[in-house]
């Protein structure tokens, strides 16, 4: 059972009219209530007119309601779901420039790459970049395995997310 | 027809008949179609009033005030106005114009962000970038600011749009998906609430402003009379009952009476309908109503369970709601012959009635308030400002009608009470308006005088006059030891003198017995008006101090009448227990 007061991390999708200020709208609700925001990632849904936001978000159960009612007060918000952890998809999509002066360097990474399901998408004497998805927990492990190498530069989206099974939100 | 006219022919299509506005540089578009137009405009001379009188307005009518004010600092002078407007739940329709859109973004003159800066105090806004969104636009924008729980809509409407040419046609069904209020409560909720009410043995019902705003008062009423449960409210929703009623215990909270504050520690079932439980409402939250259970009734499913921890939720509008709970009770109910419960309640409520009659110079407040009481019918719309002031009206003044008493609650914002006074009297022109002041709150907005007396619109303005800013000195004096910094106002100015360089008719009270007749006069005169009251600046309410619970109340409460023994509740003031 899940305890009232326990601070866990949430996941919130909701559907916003797709139109300038909407963004706005929805961050400016988060700050203002002192709501905490981890991540959070906006693109075009299955209706063209409208796009999906999912927010990541930790607090215990009393602010995610709070949040959730707060969210579908917004004119330009249509629905809001808090999804269920254990029947949701979460992907992040994560781009690593790391350091590879060295011939054994360069083949490491590119194994690692590999093991990872990733992608090198940029080569150079110096640097590799490599694009790797996933759930956000396997994408800080490759962070992790290629950060002896020296990491440059990190580009992150934050995770979006689905539920499993035939249901929407 | 251009932006400008679809704006009126727009605002006239909802009903309106008169607005509250400032021009400027980006709005000559929209005044120069006025200027043909039969649409009232008042000059105001501040856009703050502006935004106050449409809010006044709102409240005494029901119906949704619009003001108007210019891009940059008109907009930003109308924020006051939207942001008390927003924490009160009234409907008002802001317009604000804009620079050309071709400007926007580039820091033209008198530019500002109308639309990022009110985005947290109102309901929703609107920018329009061609004129032809402007008839749905403001349609949207009545409709949202009317329905559900009502707030402010803001409009931004840059120059050029107001210029552009439209093929105007009446705008078609509303589309907003995103906002559907609900009116109705669950049918669950609502036996579950039947079932407490009925199984309770010491009900008591809390009123906020949320039963004026859904027009619930007989509602209420009956509702109360069938449950046999008192009742008290909280500042918004004075006047949602008749406070002169056996059942009414008066208003709650860090500055309510003392019954009230006392039974609803006592109460083992709480009813609170259309109420937020503000902070300054309930006191320490972890004490408020610790021995109740708690049904909580609300059109905004967002403050239930926000603040207090509720028992019974119900989702939906106050009249709909208690129009089903009393069906639903009806059916079930036993009647009894006696209640104890009532009993003690009223028992204890006659034993600390607070006293009115204070035969001294300079006057207290409270006899200044029992003379204005006296001179005044049931359908005088009453305003106050904020601070001691409204305070002691919220106190010490008996509303008996809803709509009938207009105070900024939630926002607390001094200056309110005159300006709104001024959109009350244009809303309903048959009630005698007075709007009862403090001299720092008044002097914010007194270049409105000019206003009436322009308009000639008769408004009685009580300024109780301390020289104090009296609430943050009562607050030096309790809890600062007395280190009075800054809210001494000095002799400066002469108000009697102020009123009269602006043509408006001015008499100063000093004794008691004075204030019953000036007041009478001043309204049968049916011309703008302001009395001058000087009242004792060393008066403070008693009041429960920040971070208390309600029961422990500090200052002397003055009584009517001794406490019998046999009450045995008696407020844990902090004097007592050092």
């Amino acid at each position: 059972m899940i305890k009232l007061e326990e601070s866990r991390t949430h996941i919130i999708s909701a559907l916003v009219l797709h139109k300038p200020g909407v963004l706005q709208r929805v961050s400016g609700l988060f700050t203002r209530r002192g709501f905490n925001i981890e991540t959070i990632t906006v693109g075009t849904s299955e209706n063209k007119n409208l796009a999906r936001m999912t927010i990541i978000s930790k607090g215990d159960e009393k602010v995610l309601e709070q949040i959730t009612k707060q969210l579908n007060k917004l004119i330009d918000v249509i629905k809001v779901r808090d999804l269920d952890p254990d029947i949701t998809v979460k992907r992040e999509l994560c781009l690593i420039k790391v350091h590879t002066a060295t011939e054994k360097a360069r083949a490491e990474v590119i194994q690692y790459t590999n093991i990872f399901r990733g992608r090198v998408i940029d080569v150079n004497p110096e640097t590799l970049t490599v694009e790797i998805t996933g759930d956000p927990e396997k994408i800080e492990a490759m962070i992790d395995l290629v950060s002896n190498f020296g990491i440059k530069e990190i580009a992150r989206t934050g995770p979006t997310a689905i539920t499993r099974g035939n249901k929407t939100i | 027809m251009k932006g400008g006219e679809a704006i009126i022919k727009s605002l006239r299509d909802q009903g309106v008949e008169i607005v509250f506005g400032y021009p400027g540089g980006v709005l000559l578009p929209l005044y120069d179609a006025i200027y043909d137009s039969d649409l009232k405009h008042i000059l105001v001379r501040h856009e703050q009033c502006a935004a106050h009188a449409a809010d006044g307005f709102a409240r005494a009518s029901g119906k949704v005030g619009v003001c108007i004010g210019t891009s940059g600092p008109g907009a930003t002078n109308l924020i006051t106005g939207i942001a008390t407007a927003y924490m009160d739940s009234s409907p008002i329709v802001a317009i604000a114009g804009q620079v050309a859109s071709h400007l926007i973004g580039n820091d033209a003159f008198q530019e500002v962000d109308t639309i990022g800066i009110t985005m947290p105090i109102t309901k929703h806004n609107y920018q329009a970038m061609k004129a032809n969104e402007i008839p749905g636009m403001i349609k949207s924008a009545f409709y949202i600011a009317g329905t559900g729980r009502p707030g402010p809509v803001v409009l931004d409407l840059p120059k050029d749009v107001q210029e552009e040419e439209l093929e105007y046609e009446l705008a078609k069904a509303i589309e907003l998906p995103g906002y559907k209020p609900t009116k109705k409560g669950h049918p669950l909720q609502l036996k579950k609430a039947a079932e407490l009410i009925l199984n309770s043995e010491k009900p008591v019902i809390l009123a906020g402003g949320g039963v004026i705003l859904s027009e619930a008062s007989e509602e209420l009423l009956s509702f109360a009379n069938r449950v046999e449960a008192p009742v008290t409210t909280s500042l918004m929703g004075k006047g949602s009952f008749p406070e002169d009623n056996s059942l009414s215990l008066g208003m709650l909270g860090m500055h309510g009476r003392k019954v009230s504050n006392l039974i609803v520690d006592e109460c083992d079932c709480l009813i609170a309908i259309g109420c937020r439980f503000s902070d300054r409402t309930t006191g320490l939250i972890s004490d408020f109503a610790k021995n109740a259970k708690i049904i909580h009734i609300d059109i905004d499913p967002a403050e239930i369970g926000k603040n207090v921890d509720v028992d019974v939720p119900i989702v939906g509008d106050a009249k709909t709601v208690l129009n089903d709970l009393i069906r639903i009770i009806d059916m079930k109910k036993h009647s009894s012959n006696e209640n104890k419960w009532l009993e003690h309640v009223t028992t204890f409520k006659n034993s600390c009635i607070p006293r009115l009659s204070f035969n001294e110079i300079p006057l207290k407040p409270q006899q200044v308030i029992k003379e204005l009481s006296e001179a005044i019918t049931d359908d005088t719309i009453v305003t106050t400002d904020v601070g001691q002031n409204q305070m002691w009206m919220a106190h010490y003044f008996a509303s008996r009608n809803p709509r009938k008493f207009i105070s900024s609650g939630g926002l607390g914002t001094m200056g309110f009470g005159f300006p709104a006074a001024m959109g009350a009297k244009i809303a309903m022109p048959n009630n005698d308006v007075i709007a009862v002041c403090g001299d720092g709150g008044f002097l914010m907005v007194c270049q409105d005088l000019a206003t009436i007396k322009e308009y000639d619109i008769p408004v009685v303005i009580c300024v109780l006059d301390n020289r104090h800013l009296g609430m943050v000195a009562q607050w030096q004096k309790l809890f600062y030891n007395e280190r009075m910094s800054h809210t001494h106002l000095g002799q400066s100015p002469d108000f009697v003198k102020l009123a009269e360089s602006f043509g408006v008719k001015a008499e100063r009270i000093e004794k008691p017995g004075e204030m019953k007749e000036a007041v009478q006069r001043a309204i049968r005169s049916g011309e703008p008006y302001l009395l001058d009251v000087i009242i004792d600046p060393d008066e403070i309410l008693p009041m429960v101090p920040p971070g208390c619970a309600l029961t422990e109340i500090v200052g002397e409460y003055k009584v009517e009448r001794e406490f019998p023994d046999e009450i045995i509740y008696k407020a844990t003031s902090k004097e007592e227990g050092d």
